[in-house]
């Protein structure tokens, strides 16, 4: 299935979770927050969460900023 | 607002917190990580403000601000820079507050992209909406004291004016109004950009305020752990200077020798 990553389009397996998605990554889920459809998926919650088609992730961290 | 004082510590309290280190300091600009550690260590700072962007997911293997910067040491400040819309600083301080688990965090909406003066109608906006959820806070705004006192009203933890236009380096434009800002306000007020050199910073300390927040003045100077140094120890110098009380202004001599017993 589709979903768009970031604001790319990338092909991933049905039914793989955040957890998943972050594994395949090589994303530590610790240093990251995940918006999925505009809502907060909470890091408790990203083994649950399976993607589904057409879902808009994005992925962000702390970078150096003033 | 002085400030607490215990015997001869001094700090400030924000949201609940205390900060013994009134120079906050940014982390970006630098030429890499090691060089952002130094300078912040160099800085004494126990605040860093960081921006929250996304991850490179083509390679995430990149190194990390949190690898070099620790979060348990520091207190991480995630901002809204680069935010324009009430909305897009809300969702940023959303995914900030997931990402670091915290709930200071630092405002800014910006109002064009020339000068990066607050939109403080959409400062305000967003000031509702993070307040109602929760957040704690510290607000970077116009150096107007009726819009500092309204953000404060509505429950801002910290009110933090600009100085100078951000990355101007051109110090404290303003430093009547940021005097009537600090004498009105009972939330701790912090300068935040503008400073170009230390004595700058030193003028924001005079002032009054209780703090000051700086990234370019540090980052882009030419020995930038020198400058971070150099900043801490104005700060330091303004704020004993403040709380020792400066001479008024005379117009004319006054002699430092006493004048009887002249030959």
């Amino acid at each position: 299935m589709q979903i768009v990553l970031n604001g790319e389009t990338r092909t991933v397996a049905a039914g793989l979770t955040v957890t998943g998605l972050l594994a395949e990554l090589g994303i530590d889920a610790r240093k990251v927050a995940v918006e999925r459809n505009l809502e907060i998926v909470p890091k408790s919650v990203f083994a649950a969460t399976a993607l589904a088609e057409g879902d808009r992730l994005e992925i962000v961290h702390f970078i150096g900023g003033g | 607002m002085d400030g607490d004082q215990i015997g001869t510590e001094d700090f400030f309290t924000v949201a609940g917190k205390r900060f013994r280190s009134r120079l906050l300091v940014g982390t970006g600009k630098y030429k890499d990580f090691t060089e952002t550690a130094r300078a912040i260590e160099a800085s004494g700072a126990e605040i860093v403000t960081v921006a929250v962007r996304r991850v490179n997911v083509s390679d995430p293997k990149q190194p990390m601000l949190m690898d070099f910067v620790d979060p348990k040491k520091y207190t991480y400040l995630p901002n809204t820079a680069g935010c324009y819309t009430a909305q897009d600083a809300v969702r940023t301080l959303r995914l900030a507050r997931e990402a670091g688990g915290w709930n200071l965090v630092k405002l800014e909406v910006l109002g064009d992209q020339k000068t990066l003066y607050p939109n403080m109608v959409e400062t305000l906006s967003a000031t509702e909406a993070l307040i109602k959820d929760g957040f704690d806070v510290m607000v970077y705004c116009s150096d107007d004291p009726i819009m500092a006192k309204k953000l404060e009203d509505m429950g801002c933890c910290a009110i933090m004016p600009l100085g100078s236009l951000i990355g101007s380096g051109l110090g404290i434009q303003s430093p009547v109004n940021i005097r009537l800002i600090i004498e009105a306000a009972k939330v701790p007020v912090l300068v935040d950009a503008g400073v170009g050199t230390a004595s700058d910073a030193a003028i924001a300390m005079e002032l009054g305020c209780d703090g000051l927040l700086m990234n370019t003045a540090i980052a882009a100077a030419k020995d930038p752990i020198r400058m971070a140094r150099a900043m801490k120890l104005a700060v330091e110098a303004g704020r004993l200077a403040y709380l020792a009380g400066r001479i008024p202004k005379k117009l004319y001599a006054d002699p430092s020798s006493p004048l009887g017993g002249l030959i």
